[in-house]
């Protein structure tokens, strides 16, 4: 009996994934952000201003292509059941590079593993700040050991950050399904075999907020654009 | 019992029943250690509002090691960014620990030596206990040993002096145990990642400086000899305006304690309005727009409408002290006269508040700079200070006018 059911699930998953289809898109800003702020903080601290020797790096809440193509939006499909693979997803890498955390958006799922290095030469802690899941605030050293993380319950802009140098924040949106793309610095993004049928999808920028569309999606996928604007 | 016993005198306030028989004689090294001790608190207090208002609390995550290391041997190319903060802020604690260790057994005299023993042993069998029974609280089992070894050490030393007024050794007491609440406090807050410890932690170091400026007093010249000076009685009535306006400081400092330890950087970007109004819009919709324009610089958290109210509580209770201290500077002026020092006093109580209020608008203009909100904290302590002994240094004189 065990047997029956499990062939049953796996041909089941089979059809599923073979009719299921691709929800692509491309976000774009409309109008003119606010400017980005020069992270001048990295100057009091000689291991990372030594990695700086001219300009600083600046914040990136809004990155924006020449046509207007807006990165780092999180799009996932809202209320869909719990289907997370998380713990047999590939790992997630979170580098600290320069003294800021690359990349700075990205989102899991529940269960799958964020791998977070240092590549710098320099300490720095890594603190989840998160709402939902609990707390961890770990010590990584220069040429330290990778660190893992994993977070059991979906959250939006779970937020990443280092104490040592208060400038430096990365944004994990964990979700309890595989259902999810972040959109690229060419403002595209992908969200792969997806089941046919209505749902609601959702685009989230931190800084620009939620935008929400109804699609269906069919054997041969679906696409949705969003456009972002700034008031 | 003498005329000044509590027997006697029942129903009078404590700084006037803890007098002793016979006075114990002013001891200038133990009021200028006193004053030496409550000036580093206040220090320390300023070296934590720079923690806070720099994001640097939880940038060393274990306690009381660093980085593993012993505290007072991190190597030092350690010392960078927020640590510098952080670790400074964690070694000169441990000097304060040490000092007021040392304070407890001065005022305490020789018959300190017992309590003191019994104490540092305890709390060396409670920080075994810990780690046999609760590894998991292994750093707080560190800090019951290295704490009990202090203590023991200080009973150790003999100390032939008698002990200070009752109501100073019991001040020496206060400080003793609220030094190493304080300690176990800002430790947990980091080795358990209970960021909401940062608010107990910062109200406990004020009412640790006042008990510390209080000991300092009790052991001063003034409150030894003040019964030789002919000093104009302080009316209930302006006492009780002085300690209600300090203690509605102190819930000001709770409040603002609340919302540093938000750690979501400024909830209103704007002053004297409050995002272009009186009163500020807090729907949703407005809280969302709110997130969208600031200027978060450094700091990446969007704010709640919780923490915008709490930002106008905080504004409107300054208003209510400005007022409080200006009524208070201009009744001692009617009541005392000009040239009396508690007059002059209330004067300079004004002068700090002004300066406060300026702290505050300028912590907001300057979009929350740390130097400018260190400060800001700093002042805010030296308020309530002020408040606490004008309050005392009245109070005593009403009680010297009552025995003549």
């Amino acid at each position: 009996m065990k047997k029956f059911l499990a062939i049953l699930s796996l041909l089941a998953l089979v059809l599923q994934i073979g009719c299921a289809g691709d929800i692509t898109g491309v976000i774009t800003l409309k109008g003119t952000p606010p400017g980005e702020r020069e992270l001048t903080p990295i100057r009091d601290t000689a291991e990372c201003s030594a990695m700086y020797p001219g300009a600083l790096p600046k914040t990136k809440f809004y990155v924006v292509g020449a046509g207007g193509e807006l990165a780092d939006v999180i799009v996932y499909l809202k209320g869909v059941p719990s289907a997370s693979t998380g713990a047999s997803a590939a790992p997630v890498v979170l580098d600290q590079k320069g003294c800021l955390y690359t990349p700075q958006i990205l989102a899991v799922q529940t269960g799958q593993k964020v791998i977070v290095k240092n590549s710098d030469p320099c300490v720095h802690n890594v603190h989840t700040k998160p709402a939902a899941n609990p707390e961890v605030n770990q010590v990584q050293m220069s040429g330290g050991a990778d660190l893992t993380f994993t977070f059991d319950k979906p959250e939006p802009f779970l937020k990443f950050q280092c104490d040592v140098h208060p400038w430096m924040f990365a944004w994990v949106s964990v979700f309890d399904h595989p259902y999810f793309g972040v959109s690229g610095a060419d403002g595209k993004f992908t969200i792969k075999n997806v089941p046919p049928g209505k749902y609601t999808l959702e685009a989230a920028h931190r800084k620009l907020g939620v935008q929400s569309a109804e699609i269906e999606v069919k054997a041969e996928g679906a696409a949705q654009n969003f456009t972002f604007e700034v008031k | 019992m003498g005329d000044r016993c509590g027997k006697q005198r029942s129903g009078r306030s404590f700084l006037y029943m803890k007098q002793p028989q016979r006075p114990a004689p002013y001891r200038p090294a133990l009021f200028w250690f006193a004053v030496v001790t409550s000036v580093m608190t206040f220090l320390l207090i300023g070296l934590g509002g720079l923690v806070t208002s720099s994001e640097a609390g939880m940038s060393v995550p274990d306690w009381p090691t660093s980085y593993g290391y012993n505290m007072f041997a991190l190597p030092i190319q350690y010392w960078q960014g927020g640590v510098v903060y952080e670790h400074t802020h964690r070694l000169l604690a441990s000097f304060l620990g040490v000092l007021v260790v040392v304070l407890t057994r001065w005022i305490g005299g020789a018959p300190s030596r017992v309590p003191l023993a019994v104490v540092g042993g305890l709390e060396i069998v409670a920080g075994a206990g810990i780690f046999l029974f609760f590894p998991h609280l292994k750093p707080v089992g560190h800090f019951f040993e290295g704490i009990g070894g202090v203590v023991l050490l200080a009973a150790a030393v003999w100390v032939r002096n008698a002990p200070g007024s009752p109501t100073l050794v019991w001040c020496g007491w206060g400080a003793f145990v609220l030094v190493q609440l304080q300690g176990l406090l800002g430790g947990l807050r980091v080795s358990l990642v209970l960021d909401w410890l940062g608010v107990p932690h910062g109200a406990l170091a004020q009412m640790f400086l006042v008990l510390t400026a209080v000991t300092a007093l009790l052991a001063s010249r003034w409150w030894h000899q003040s019964t030789i000076f002919r000093q104009a009685t302080v009316p209930r009535g302006l006492r009780h305006h002085v300690l209600g306006v300090t203690g509605l400081i102190f819930v000001q400092l709770l409040v603002a304690a609340t919302m540093r330890h938000q750690h979501a950087g400024l909830a209103i970007t704007d002053f004297p309005l409050a995002y272009g109004k009186v009163w500020p819009d807090t729907s949703p919709a407005a809280i969302a727009k709110y997130n969208a324009m600031r200027d978060l610089g450094t700091v990446g958290g969007p704010i709640t409408a919780f923490q915008v109210k709490l930002h106008m509580v905080h504004r409107l209770m300054a208003y209510a002290i400005l007022l409080g201290v200006v009524m208070a500077a201009v009744r001692a002026r009617k009541k005392l006269g000009v040239e009396d020092s508690l007059t002059r006093f209330a004067m300079v109580w004004l002068g700090i508040l002004l300066m406060q209020v300026f702290l505050g608008a300028e912590t907001i203009w300057q979009n929350k700079a740390a130097d400018v909100a260190t400060c800001h904290v700093m002042v805010g302590a030296l308020a309530l200070l002020a408040g606490t002994l004008w309050y005392l240094v009245a109070t005593r004189r009403a009680q010297l006018s009552k025995t003549g």
